[in-house]
């Protein structure tokens, strides 16, 4: 874990008067799982938009495979968007498509495969995400809230990328479903080599699946490391959060 | 780039696999491993010479390994060691599943017939749908009339502004045009059968006051305000805002439908008023500017000649027109389902059904009115 695949320096974010970072430093690794944590409008979401390019931010720079977006040319640019994909909290799913040509959207954009291959391909990641083959046909409309999520964590493996962006993964899902989530990103990332950047507030998600943590708050990152160490800071934030009757059963 | 050859000895078959088998290189491969089509033996997968490999790499390679042996799972070897290989093909072979088949899309005439049919059977429905949406608005406005206090001012303000007021520039504009062509259209017109271009006056005054203020103002009205309502109450349905004013106890045809009917009802006549005098300017510039008609002479002319009377008849369609486009958008927004194509489609059926609604509409009042004699 030498190689730095996310570097943002002296980052800072506001809308109009309202400072949503300033001097935010984040260095995330290849290979590992980064949790980010944080009380609800501390710009978690924020901080995953500015990194994949979708808001520009005020100032700092923010480097991806060790190349800053804004000054790379389209081309270039869209070889580096081509490495990562994001997961939307809510799926973010194309609603006139099935999910069968959800998932394979990118790889028609992005491949010379042929019509069976990505039928195949797509159906190799839906299994992937969980989902029974029988979604493959349907409609995002037709699908629970879960197999949304499913769906849209298949669209987003549709083209093996070595960095995932996922904001709130398990909220809204079921127990089970939630931990074989967790257990499934596990096993991606190592078997993958994925880097994960992981936008959560699910203490299981934490525990099952992050390498290390980010604790955002004061508009930067005040902490970063192990859960372990993190559950140990004195900080009131963190002592609430761990040291509550949800935090207690998972440290 | 990735290559792969084939061995085969008296009893078993070695496949070996080299160069990087990812989503990027897979592609021009697929077709040639597509025909290959292994032999009933065993078979020996040597990844040595394997560089990188993501899960369509392993995808395709388990593919072609499972052509010899359909039924029996996991029934070959590896030789040399690559962990990710081995952990990925394990992966991939875990969740091996044929996906349900892609509905092929074929033409025939049974097709096209129910097309019609249902097409028939569709226009019937929403007849029925819209005139029973109709008595429930109205049956809301009526209830809401007997308490005043109930009706949400704000909302319907708002939307006098923002359907009302801010399509006066754009209602005006497009009649003063309309004025314009009228007048040179018949100037020409009257100066070739008659002689006389001053009847000009009365072909612009009536014209605009009868019939084109009303329908271009309807026009107008049902491309901005049906679309604007209908993509508004179309969203709120998809994000489940108008099944949170039913848990809520809110009537969603009393807080959203009624303040926009009544909003309409109050604005159609100023907009009507607007595009009428406009309308009426833009002939009285060309028939001074052209024709040599002084204004002056114009407005006597239309004092003496055009009377009130087609001023009023004109207005009397307007409430009518109102009715429609406020109602036609608000039903066809309520009728979004969850999908994005659904309100594309409620969208552009609001617009066209309103303009058709309006032209018939006013077909039907010139009818009745040349009937009464008016």
């Amino acid at each position: 874990m030498s190689e730095v695949v996310i570097q943002v320096r002296d980052l800072r974010m506001q809308f109009g008067d309202h400072v949503v970072h300033d001097q935010l430093d984040l260095d995330v690794m290849r290979g590992e799982t980064i949790g980010v944590i944080g009380p609800s409008g501390c710009g978690k979401s924020v901080l995953l938009s500015q990194i994949v390019g979708l808001i520009d931010p005020s100032a700092g720079t923010i480097k991806v495979f060790g190349e800053e977006l804004d000054k790379l040319s389209k081309k270039e640019r869209q070889k580096i968007e081509r490495r990562w994909a994001v997961m939307f909290q809510d799926g973010a799913l194309f609603s006139n498509l099935t999910v069968r040509e959800n998932v394979m959207a990118p790889m028609r954009e992005h491949t010379d495969f042929s019509q069976d291959l990505m039928v195949e391909l797509a159906d190799l990641k839906i299994r992937l995400s969980g989902l029974s083959t029988e979604a493959a046909t349907k409609r995002p409309s037709e699908l629970s809230g879960g197999m949304r999520k499913r769906a849209a964590l298949a669209r987003a493996l549709a083209l093996d990328p070595e960095l995932l962006f996922l904001d709130e993964p398990t909220a809204g899902l079921d127990p089970i479903t939630a931990g074989r989530f967790d257990s499934l990103v596990r096993d991606l990332s190592q078997l993958l080599g994925l880097t994960v950047f992981l936008v959560t507030h699910d203490l299981d998600t934490l525990k099952a699946t992050c390498d290390r943590i980010a604790v955002l708050g004061d508009k930067r990152v005040k902490h970063i490391g192990p859960l372990a160490e993190i559950a140990g800071k004195d900080d009131p934030w963190l002592q609430e959060y761990f040291g509550g009757p949800r935090g207690r059963a998972v440290v | 780039m990735n290559a792969y050859s084939l061995e085969e000895q008296s009893d078993y078959l070695i496949l070996s696999v080299s160069g990087d088998w990812t989503v990027k290189t897979v592609g021009k491969i697929d077709s040639k491993l597509r025909d290959v089509d292994l032999p009933e033996k065993h078979v020996i997968l040597d990844v040595s010479e394997l560089g990188r490999i993501d899960t369509a790499g392993a995808w395709l390679i388990e593919r072609t390994l499972n052509t010899a042996e359909p039924d029996t799972h996991s029934g070959f070897e590896i030789r040399g060691t690559h962990s990710e290989a081995e952990a990925l093909l394990k992966l991939v072979d875990e969740r091996r599943q044929e996906g349900p088949p892609e509905v092929p899309h074929a033409f025939n005439l049974v097709d096209f017939l129910a097309r019609i049919g249902s097409g028939v059977v569709h226009i019937l429905d929403e007849t029925v749908g819209t005139l029973s949406f109709l008595g429930q608005a109205l049956w809301s406005c009526i209830r809401l009339l007997f308490q005043p206090h109930k009706i949400r001012w704000t909302s319907v303000v708002s939307v006098m502004e923002e359907a009302g007021l801010d399509a006066l520039p754009i209602v005006c504009f497009l009649s003063f045009f309309v004025g314009i062509v009228i007048a040179y259209i018949g100037a020409t017109m009257l100066q070739q059968t008659l002689g006389a271009t001053v009847f000009t006056v009365e072909l612009v005054g009536w014209a605009m006051m009868r019939e084109f203020g009303v329908v271009l103002t309807g026009i107008l009205l049902a491309g901005r305000t049906n679309s604007s309502f209908t993509a508004q109450i179309g969203s709120m349905k998809m994000r489940q805002e108008v099944d949170a004013m039913r848990t809520l106890g809110l009537d969603p045809v009393d807080a959203l439908v009624t303040p926009r009917v009544i909003a309409m009802l109050i604005m159609t006549p100023f907009l009507t008023f607007g595009a009428t005098l406009s309308g009426i300017f833009g002939g009285l510039m060309i028939s001074w500017l052209a024709l040599d008609i002084s204004p002056i002479l114009f407005i006597t002319r239309t004092h003496e000649i055009v009377t009130i009377q087609n001023f009023w008849v004109g207005m009397s369609k307007t409430p009518a027109i109102a009715l429609i486009v406020a109602l036609v958008a608000c039903r066809q927004g309520l009728l979004v389902q969850g999908d994005v194509q659904s309100l594309g489609r409620s969208t552009t059926a609001s617009v066209v059904h309103a303009i058709f609604l309006i032209i018939v509409t006013d077909a039907i009042f010139a009818m009745i009115y040349m009937e009464l004699g008016i």
